[in-house]
């Protein structure tokens, strides 16, 4: 079991990874879609004895359901409808941001261990892992114009939080658990709605051009 | 018998910087024969590089560092030399590097023909030598500091030869500006390290703690002082217009061994302490790593021969910097064979770039001779009309990229060895585990390096000529050749057989962390064996190389043609990939660090009569940062000194005030 | 010493061999029957037999390129380990020399293009030693992880025994590697996605543009020293990716045999199945190895 997570945990980061690096919105949303079914299994993965398997279970296929496939689902609609598929000028570049996030990722490693968290006998690579996918998330949202693409970064974001919660999922009832799950589909759902009235008020999805609503 | 004749070593030693000294001025008692006077002094120059490889072998050779002191008048100071195995290895290319030079200037810069000005730079060439030899080993640090200081000026002087040119005295400026910040940071240094001795004796210094505030200053100001002589990025400013200014066995000297007094006063510093903390070798390597790639991108973006080539020099002293930096934290981990991979790398690589840029700045300087210019895209062709400079050429560029057979392979490889061995490291947390990066920058640098020097070579000596300027190449005379192939054949003995330097970079990695032999037997001997396996591995290569060539020779008549153009029948050598271009792609990469400043007159209408593109990539550090930021300062000083000293009166109220503020502070304190 | 002189034997002889599977594979994926196996023969035979066309441009520099080409990427051979036996040299640091031995290579092909003057293969060689700058250090990367893992500094003991222990705990970052040095080999061997080995489009390629004059046994120089290229890269790759301890080292050969197959086999596949990448997307490519392998050193160090 330990070695699948940490074969679960390496995948997680190596996906951050690509996603910095790709320019296609449908196969970072497919990437996206990945990881997050990779960490729906992260739940079943680490349990032990002492833990209620009805809540891992539930967890389990919460994600899945909600990360795996209605979000990635309503990304790919949102896509459709505002007519982008790729992210060409991104305000980092690809080779730049890809290399950012090596360092967050190394950072992560370097610091994972001076943090004060509850649970490092879980799992080594999980701080790091949470870490990193937390840097990549900001990463994007920060770094790309499209809002396609900024929304996946809040996914990830939210990807990575999700591992800091399976650290700690002990002390977490199943309904907080639910509700994040809940807050992170309404919050897509009305971004991909957003999405699609900038693009029909501006025919484009360039979040810069936002700016001009000021006036 | 060898005790007898390593005492001798000191003393032929000094015989050494005083002959060279004086070298200069033999010419000037015979200056009416002028070829005769020229004559003279470089013999004096040879003499002395003999003699101080003599010194410098015999130092190698006796049990312990062989000194010598005399009684001085120097208040403080001692008249104290002493050859330890990092003395004796610098001296190699301190000495005979000048000495080839001044062969070269025999017919580069001759005597009968410019006269005054050729006697001025003989002298200074003599002296320079002499100083920096003296530099290298004084054992007080009054003789270092009176030694640096002659080498300052003297390589001060030495960049003004060509004195009315303007970019000579902007760039000379430079220089002597930052090269009185470096003393200055110098002198701080030894009053500290003379306080904390109590003596101004380098061996009363050795063995001061390596932790505390006083190290830690002293570490910082050896890293300003010393880095701004050797050129480590930002401190490298001064760096390309000084040696471009030059004439070019003057850059030869400059860039292959002045640079290296820099390096050499960080070693003989560092080593004065105990158990240097990780921190001290963890910045030097990461110095040496951001002024080898970053010096390397720059000399990518040049268009100017010389200019290029001295930005290479910034990127040799970063990997000589980085082998120091993993030997520093080897002493701070204590384990041997780091300080003896990463010291032996580092000091190899201080003779051999002074082998292969000395000889790429002979082969440029023969180039500007015959063709008239520096720039790379007027250029081309040059193989043709100038083979045997093309091909000794050739050798320093492989040389320098870092490529098997030759000299720059064998201290790359110790270093990027050392790198990798810090990846073992097992003891107490933290692990330097960070030095293993510096391999992947290695491989980084070599392959920029060979980037950059197939567009040197290929630019200036491939191809078809681009102008009239490259019709004008013919070969240099042949005293010119000689020292291009004597440094040539250096670099390919060491690259052939790196075993035989092996013992003296032993020696010198002993001497500099005062560890016991036996501590770096181990390792010195897996290097010989390994140093053999790469001395085969470069014989089959050049077995299979030249018996490839010999049996080609012998194969089907071959017939000559036009390149192929791909169906366009009149190519022009206006066509050829100049060397901009060919650098196009890596220089984009490293559009962050550059400033470019381009010049477009964009072609306008059907027929277009004329445009024109320019660009040229300034340094960043000085054209960029300080010169402007040097100007609005002494705009500002410019205005606050304005109304002081319009008037006599106010500065007498200055005078008082300052007088008055002293009485107080003496009556109050 | 008799396997380690099969094993020698065999670098030199199989290489056009691979080439012919890769193009046999290529052929199969686009429902031809395609050339022979042992097609790569014939050409080099063919080849040597012709003789040459020298452009009046060009100097020694160009006819010494392909001789100094051929004989660094052999000597690179002496250091590589077949499967996991000893090399023929092998010491501490060898595969700083096999780097070494390859840009060396990689050098004087730049140069002599640069001899012909022509500007197709000026631009051939601008490519060729800008991606290998970022190639070089990936590759150094991906070595430097092998060592930390298996804990030798010679190529023959990190592709030894020592690889099969390391596979046991550090399972994933020698995966990761492995998946590295791929791309890597792929970029090095000028193969789809970086270059298209069969096009002859001049403006899109970057070996096959640099070798544009060079014709009879300079040719086959040329192409039999990438042929022992891939057939080195392919060693390396294999041997990361399966390390595996076998029974003997005959059957570790025989098996290596039949991997180096495999291996041709996805060279093959990608080239049919990839589009080769815009050129500005290249160093993406080559960066995104070297963050994989540095990702590895990190799991490694960890």
């Amino acid at each position: 079991m330990a070695r699948l997570a940490d074969m679960v945990f390496i995948l997680v980061v190596v996906l951050d990874l690509v996603l910095l690096a790709s320019s296609r919105l449908k196969v970072a949303i497919r990437t996206v879609a990945g990881q997050g079914a990779l960490l729906a299994l992260l739940p079943v993965l680490l349990v032990t004895d002492e833990h209620d398997w009805g809540h891992v279970a539930a967890l389990a296929a919460g994600a899945l359901l909600v990360k795996g496939f209605a979000i990635p689902r309503m990304m790919l609609w949102a896509m459709r409808e505002a007519a982008v598929s790729r992210e060409l000028e991104p305000i980092v570049g690809f080779v730049p941001s890809m290399l950012l996030g090596a360092v967050g990722v190394l950072l992560s490693f370097v610091f994972a261990g001076a943090l004060p968290l509850p649970g490092p006998e879980k799992h080594a690579l999980l701080v790091p892992t949470a870490l990193s996918t937390v840097w990549t998330g900001l990463l994007l949202v920060v770094s790309r114009r499209k809002a396609v693409a900024q929304v996946l970064g809040f996914l990830v974001l939210e990807n990575g939080v999700f591992v800091f919660g399976v650290l700690i999922s002990d002390f977490m009832p199943v309904m907080v658990e639910a509700g994040v799950l809940l807050d992170l589909f309404a919050a897509v759902f009305v971004m991909g709605i957003v999405i699609f009235h900038i693009n029909r008020e501006f025919s484009s999805l360039d979040t810069e051009k936002l700016s001009a609503l000021k006036d | 018998m060898t005790i007898l004749l390593a005492a001798a070593s000191p003393a032929l030693a000094l015989a050494a910087v005083v002959l060279a000294a004086g070298s200069g001025a033999l010419g000037v008692a015979v200056r009416r024969r002028p070829a005769l006077a020229q004559g003279l002094a470089c013999a004096a120059l040879c003499l002395a590089a003999a003699l101080g490889i003599a010194a410098a072998v015999l130092a190698l050779l006796a049990p312990a560092p062989p000194a010598l002191a005399f009684p001085w008048s120097v208040p403080g100071g001692r008249f104290a030399v002493r050859l330890d195995g990092l003395s004796a290895l610098f001296l190699f290319p301190i000495l005979s590097v000048p000495a080839l030079g001044s062969v070269y200037g025999l017919r580069y810069w001759p005597q009968p023909v410019l006269g005054a000005r050729a006697v001025r730079l003989q002298l200074l060439y003599g002296l320079t030598t002499a100083s920096m030899a003296l530099v290298c080993i004084a054992d007080d640090s009054i003789l270092f500091l009176v030694a640096w200081e002659v080498m300052a000026l003297g390589g001060f002087a030495l960049v003004l030869t060509e004195h009315e040119a303007a970019e000579a005295q902007r760039a000379a400026f430079v220089y002597l500006a930052s090269a009185h910040v470096g003393s200055l940071a110098l002198v701080a240094l030894f009053v500290l390290l003379g306080h904390a001795a109590g003596s101004s004796a380098f061996g009363a210094m050795a063995g001061l703690p390596g932790r505390g505030a006083l190290a830690g200053a002293v570490f910082l100001l050896a890293l300003g002082g010393f880095g701004l002589k050797a050129g480590l990025m930002p401190l490298h400013f001064w760096l390309p217009g000084a040696h471009a200014a030059a004439p070019s066995h003057v850059s030869a000297l400059l860039s292959g061994v002045l640079l290296k007094t820099g390096i050499y006063g960080l070693l003989r510093v560092t080593s004065f302490f105990e158990a240097p903390p990780v921190a001290w070798g963890a910045i030097v390597l990461v110095a040496g790593a951001v002024s080898a790639v970053l010096g390397v991108a720059f000399a990518l973006a040049q268009h100017d021969l010389k200019r290029l080539l001295a930005y290479h020099s910034v990127e040799n002293v970063g990997i000589i910097a980085m082998g120091a930096g993993l030997a520093l934290v080897g002493r701070a981990r204590g384990e041997p064979a780091l300080v003896f991979l990463g010291l032996a790398g580092a000091v190899l690589h201080v003779v051999n770039h002074a082998a292969f840029k000395a000889l790429l700045f002979f082969g440029a300087g023969a180039v500007v001779h015959a063709t008239g210019t520096r720039k790379l895209d007027l250029l081309g062709g040059l193989a043709k009309r100038m083979p045997v400079t093309a091909a000794l050429f050739l050798v320093g560029a492989a040389a320098i990229s870092g490529l098997p057979p030759l000299n720059g392979f064998v201290s790359e490889w110790l270093v990027a060895l050392a790198a990798v061995s810090t990846v073992f490291d097992r003891g107490p947390m933290p692990h330097p585990h960070f030095g293993v990066l510096a391999a992947p920058v290695l491989a980084l640098v070599g392959a920029l390096a060979a980037a950059c020097f197939a567009k040197v070579f290929g630019a200036v000596f491939l191809g078809t000529g681009r102008s009239a300027h490259a019709a004008r190449g013919a070969e240099p005379p042949r005293s010119m050749r000689v020292p291009m192939a004597a440094l040539a054949l250096a670099c390919a003995a060491i690259g052939l057989f790196p075993g035989a330097v092996l013992p003296a970079l032993t020696r010198a990695a002993a001497d500099w962390s005062r560890l016991p032999a036996a501590a770096l037997a181990g390792p010195a001997a897996g290097a010989a064996s390994s140093a053999a396996r790469v001395s085969l591995v470069a014989a089959v290569l050049l077995a299979v190389a030249l018996g490839l060539v010999a049996w080609r020779r012998r194969g089907p008549v071959a017939a000559e043609a036009e390149t192929w153009g791909c169906g366009y029948a009149r190519p022009t050598a206006r066509m050829q990939v100049t060397g901009s271009s060919f650098a196009e792609t890596l220089v984009v990469r490293f559009g962050w660090a550059f400033f470019p400043r381009a010049r477009v007159v964009p072609p306008r209408g059907l027929f277009p009569r004329r445009a024109a593109f320019h660009t040229s990539v300034p340094d960043t550090v000085l054209d960029v940062g300080l010169s402007p930021a040097l100007r609005s300062a002494a705009r500002i000083a410019g205005w606050v000194r304005a109304p002081l000293v319009s008037r006599v009166q106010f500065q007498a109220l200055l005078l008082v005030a300052a007088l008055v503020g002293l009485l107080a502070w003496f009556v109050l304190a | 010493m008799l396997l380690a002189a099969v094993q020698l034997i065999a670098f030199l002889a199989l290489p056009p061999l691979l080439v012919g599977v890769v193009q046999r594979v290529k052929a199969l994926f686009a429902g031809r029957a395609g050339p022979p196996l042992l097609q790569p023969y014939w050409d080099l035979a063919r080849l040597l037999r012709k003789g040459t066309v020298y452009s009046r441009t060009t100097t020694e520099v160009f006819r010494a390129g392909p001789a100094v080409g051929l004989a660094a990427v052999v000597a690179a051979g002496l250091l590589m380990s077949f499967g996991g036996s000893p090399a023929a040299v092998s010491f501490g640091g060898d595969f700083v020399l096999f780097a070494g031995l390859l840009g060396l290579a990689r050098f004087a092909t730049a140069l002599a293009a640069l001899d012909t003057g022509s500007s197709f293969e000026g631009m051939g060689a601008a490519r060729e030693v800008s991606f290998a700058s970022l190639a070089e250090p990936a590759l150094l990367l991906c070595l430097v992880v092998t060592a930390r893992a298996t804990g030798a500094l010679s190529l023959s003991q990190m592709l030894g025994e020592s690889l099969g222990g390391a596979w046991r705990s550090d399972g994933p970052a020698l995966l990761l590697t492995a998946a590295a040095l791929f791309v890597v080999a792929l970029a090095e061997n000028a193969r789809i996605p970086v270059d298209d080995p069969s096009t002859h489009l001049e403006l899109t390629m970057i070996h096959e543009v640099m070798v544009l004059d060079h014709s009879g046994p300079d040719l086959a120089f040329i192409l039999y020293g990438a042929a022992l290229k891939l057939f080195l890269f392919g060693a390396l790759v294999v041997r990361l990716a399966l390390g595996f301890h076998f029974p003997g080292p005959w059957t570790a050969f025989a098996a290596f045999l039949a991997a180096m197959l495999g291996f041709a086999a996805a060279v093959g596949a990608v080239e049919s199945t990839m589009a080769r990448l815009r050129m500005s997307r290249v160093p993406q490519l080559l960066v995104g190895a070297s963050v994989l392998s540095g990702f590895a050193l990190v799991l490694l160090l960890r």
